[in-house]
């Protein structure tokens, strides 16, 4: 009996603790939600539930929980919530809203590249500039990022330059991936952005034991962002991550973006239920949901879940709504599964761009003038390099063996050896020219 | 357009052009069609065959069920295009993001009797499925002494090399699947072995997994069969004969090497016999056995890496049943044993280049 009075104890306790946390805490994290028509006199000893017993035998409906609200701070004019600006000055806000129209313009011409055949492949990541900016904005650069395909903006924020974005889609001799990979799949040790991979969700495990690991170092202050679309979600890596956060208290933020497709499939028939916020709890973790569209709502709500990770050792569901206007990717055509009108409305009023650059006139933080230089000198930049990048030779065909292992085993050598014995033997049959030699 | 796509175009027009990728093959059509009773032929690529298979699966079978990623608007390839109009979103349909869970669904409907056509959208992206296909769907029947199936499961899974895929776009795992007992694995090399070959895994009462050569799903054209028609799993093709050398492969390498054959008679007034081997298991190794005894020389090829492809056993085999007639080691020209890279693609492959020297070296041995 005692001890279920002391389990008792506890629960109320806890109970308390998280009420507390969360009048203090703005953005509130729904870490637990209440069921009704419970009664808590005895709580069970299963060790598999420390719930309530009652004496009817109900279903828990999806319909009794309701939907995890969405945090936001600036409407589609740029009004902002009072209770809810984060007052940064200036400089960072423009900051802010010229990495979301670099990253928006080289994306235009990238895609257009793309369709011109001077690169093989590209995804635009067009309507979800503020959820990459508003997120990066709030952390700091040591943090690990394991993307998913679709954070440029991550990069841009961090440092990364045009140069850098377009050498990898060309997989040049200066790509740091060394030609391996397709475009897009950019990677940075120095800004801490582990190199994108295609498979979907396989990140996701792999940031809980970043994270896990990074705890454990002496006086830690990183933690570990792991970006997923509500798609990839879907993935069995998904379950595993959630549980294997939530169960090692790993100091990751599971931040997914939710544009509403995979694809072609719309999210819901990717999920029932409440989004991907709403596995959270379910899964015993702190759980957001913000508006991907508005940069402040993302950056107040990422720098309050910044804190609680790292503060409390724990993970964070994040989950960032927004609209992908873009196609997927160069392969798709996405006016096959919707339409263009209900693209427009995203592409206008609902742009995060559209958002801040209203918020920056209304602070008359928003010169017409200097803004059409700033795109006029990107665009100028970009095309640039792009000539630029598509004259720098591919990297030496042999490094196609290398970074296999660690040490070249012999079969590898032996390979590379017949290779180039056969290549030496049909110098024009192979395209040379174009790499270094 | 806008003006500002009008300057891009200027703008890469101004520039010198690179050509970015380049087909590694030439395709040669299959001109010998099977007369299907009372319907023409009608010309076809490898999607719209495939498609018209699966037309065929769901009009002769009601429990037949179409699904997979991004399936109800036709499939990334277009595959799957107008099936769920005509047959409702209840038969053809999209999953979620979930390849282990595609998997393990379409067991269960296998389980049932009713008929799984499985869609993975890329080879390279199976790998969540493996536990299902190897430890759950290879193994039914015979963990439970046959009284529980999924032999009306059928896979399509889009594979190898399409000259920009990389690491993720290009792989062709057969190989793995190869090492499994109780799946059936096939590659068509084109419009009208895809359809057969989809009909007849369907029908099979074995779990069945068919690699699309992705390559091929436009760029191989022929004149198909418009009705109903299998082609027999298990069965090699014989599509060239000859008498110094046996090449054998699957999907689009079969292309590489009857183009090689036209080279090797052109160069080296070599006489080979081009063997698709169409099925990887169970594999046909009486026609293969057969050609070798007569030719006394072979090359095997094909995109994945080298060690422990499905080469590795078509050479065992070989040494185990035809030493004797061997005039020369059985060659293997294959993919490195590296991932498969993006921009050294050309070097990657086992061009007809290499597969040609391979016969330049086995005639001189």
């Amino acid at each position: 009996m005692s001890a279920l009075r002391q389990i008792h104890k506890v629960l109320r306790c806890s109970s308390n603790v998280a009420a507390g946390l969360s009048r203090n805490i703005v953005p509130i994290f729904n870490a637990a939600r209440c069921s009704s028509n419970v009664s808590s006199d005895h709580p069970s000893m299963f060790p598999g539930a420390k719930a309530p017993f009652v004496s009817e035998p109900n279903f828990t409906l999806p319909s009794d929980y309701s939907p995890i609200p969405i945090y936001r701070v600036m409407d589609a004019e740029g009004v902002v919530n009072p209770s809810q600006d984060p007052n940064l000055d200036r400089d960072f806000v423009t900051k802010m809203f010229r990495d979301m129209v670099l990253l928006n313009t080289m994306d235009k011409i990238l895609y257009e590249s793309q369709r011109q055949g001077r690169i093989s492949f590209y995804m635009t990541n067009f309507g979800e500039e503020a959820s990459h900016i508003g997120s990066a904005a709030a952390l700091e650069n040591r943090d690990w990022i394991y993307g998913q395909y679709r954070e440029a903006g991550v990069l841009v924020w961090r440092g990364f330059t045009i140069e850098q974005f377009i050498d990898q889609c060309y997989g040049n001799v200066a790509d740091i991936g060394r030609g391996k990979q397709m475009p897009v799949h950019y990677g940075s040790k120095d800004l801490n952005f582990v190199t994108i991979s295609s498979p979907l969700s396989t990140q996701m495990p792999q940031a809980v034991g970043a994270a896990y690991a990074m705890k454990r170092k002496p006086n830690n202050d990183s933690i570990v962002v792991c970006y997923f679309g509500e798609g990839a979600a879907s993935e069995g890596d998904a379950h595993a991550a959630f549980n294997f956060a939530a169960t090692l208290s790993c100091p990751v933020i599971l931040f997914c973006r939710n544009n509403g497709f995979a694809i072609s499939t719309p999210s819901h028939e990717q999920y029932c239920g409440d989004g991907i916020a709403g596995r959270g709890p379910a899964y015993g973790i702190a759980t957001i949901r913000v508006d991907g569209t508005d940069v402040f709502a993302v950056y107040n709500a990422m720098k309050k879940a910044r804190e609680y990770v790292l503060r409390e050792n724990k993970p964070i569901v994040f989950e960032a709504m927004a609209y992908r206007v873009g196609h997927h990717s160069t392969s798709d055509d996405s006016t096959a599964y919707r339409s263009a009108e209900e693209i427009e409305i995203w592409n206008t009023t609902e742009h995060p761009i559209s958002k801040l650059k209203n918020y920056m006139k209304k602070k008359g933080w928003f010169n017409e003038d200097e803004e059409n230089a700033f795109v006029k000198d990107v665009r100028k930049q970009v095309l640039k390099q792009i000539s630029v990048s598509e004259k720098k030779l591919k990297p030496n065909w042999r490094e196609m063996f290398q970074d296999v292992y660690h040490e070249m085993p012999e079969h590898l050598k032996e390979q590379m050896g017949e290779l180039e014995k056969h290549v030496e033997a049909h110098p024009d049959f192979y395209p040379l020219k174009n790499f270094k030699a | 357009m806008n003006k500002y796509s009008k300057n891009l175009l200027t703008f890469f027009k101004n520039i010198k052009n690179l050509p970015l990728t380049r087909s590694h093959f030439t395709y040669f059509p299959d001109r010998n069609v099977k007369k299907v009773a009372s319907h023409g032929v009608q010309k076809m690529n490898m999607f719209q065959a495939i498609n018209s298979a699966m037309d065929h699966a769901l009009e002769e079978d009601g429990s037949a069920l179409l699904f997979g990623e991004d399936v109800g608007f036709g499939g990334v390839f277009r595959c799957s295009i107008n099936l769920r109009d005509k047959y409702g979103k209840d038969r053809v349909f999209n999953t979620p993001l979930c390849e282990q869970g595609i998997a393990g669904f379409a067991i269960g409907v296998a389980n049932t009797g009713a008929t799984a056509i499985a869609e993975i959208q890329f080879a390279d992206y199976i790998f969540p499925a493996f536990d299902q296909i190897v430890n759950e769907a290879a193994k039914y029947r015979y963990r439970s002494g046959g009284i529980f199936d999924c032999g009306s499961l059928t896979f399509r899974v889009p594979c190898g090399a399409v000259g920009h895929g990389a690491l993720y776009h290009s792989q062709s795992p057969e190989a793995y699947f190869a090492h499994t007992p109780g799946l059936k694995v096939v590659v068509p090399r084109g419009p009208i072995k895809a359809k057969g070959l989809l009909l007849a895994c369907i029908k099979d009462k074995n779990p069945c997994i068919v690699f699309e050569p992705k390559t091929l799903y436009r760029a191989a054209v022929e004149q198909v069969p418009v009705g109903s028609y299998v082609s027999e799993i298990g069965q090699a093709d014989i599509l060239r004969k000859g008498s110094d050398i046996t090449l054998i492969g699957w999907g689009t390498q079969v292309h590489v090497l009857l183009e090689v054959a036209d080279l090797a008679k052109k160069e080296l007034n070599v006489d080979c016999e081009v063997i698709d081997l169409v099925t990887i298991l169970p594999w046909d190794r009486e026609t293969i056995a057969n050609s070798v005894k007569k030719t006394g020389r072979v090359v095997v090829s094909h995109e994945a890496p080298l060690t422990q492809g499905f080469g590795s056993e078509i050479a065992a085999y070989i040494q185990d049943k035809c030493f004797l007639h061997l005039e020369a080691p059985v060659k293997r020209v294959t993919g490195w044993d590296t991932p498969f890279p993006h921009v050294f693609e050309p070097f990657y492959l086992p061009n007809k280049l290499r597969c040609l020297s391979a016969i330049k070296e086995l005639m001189n041995y």
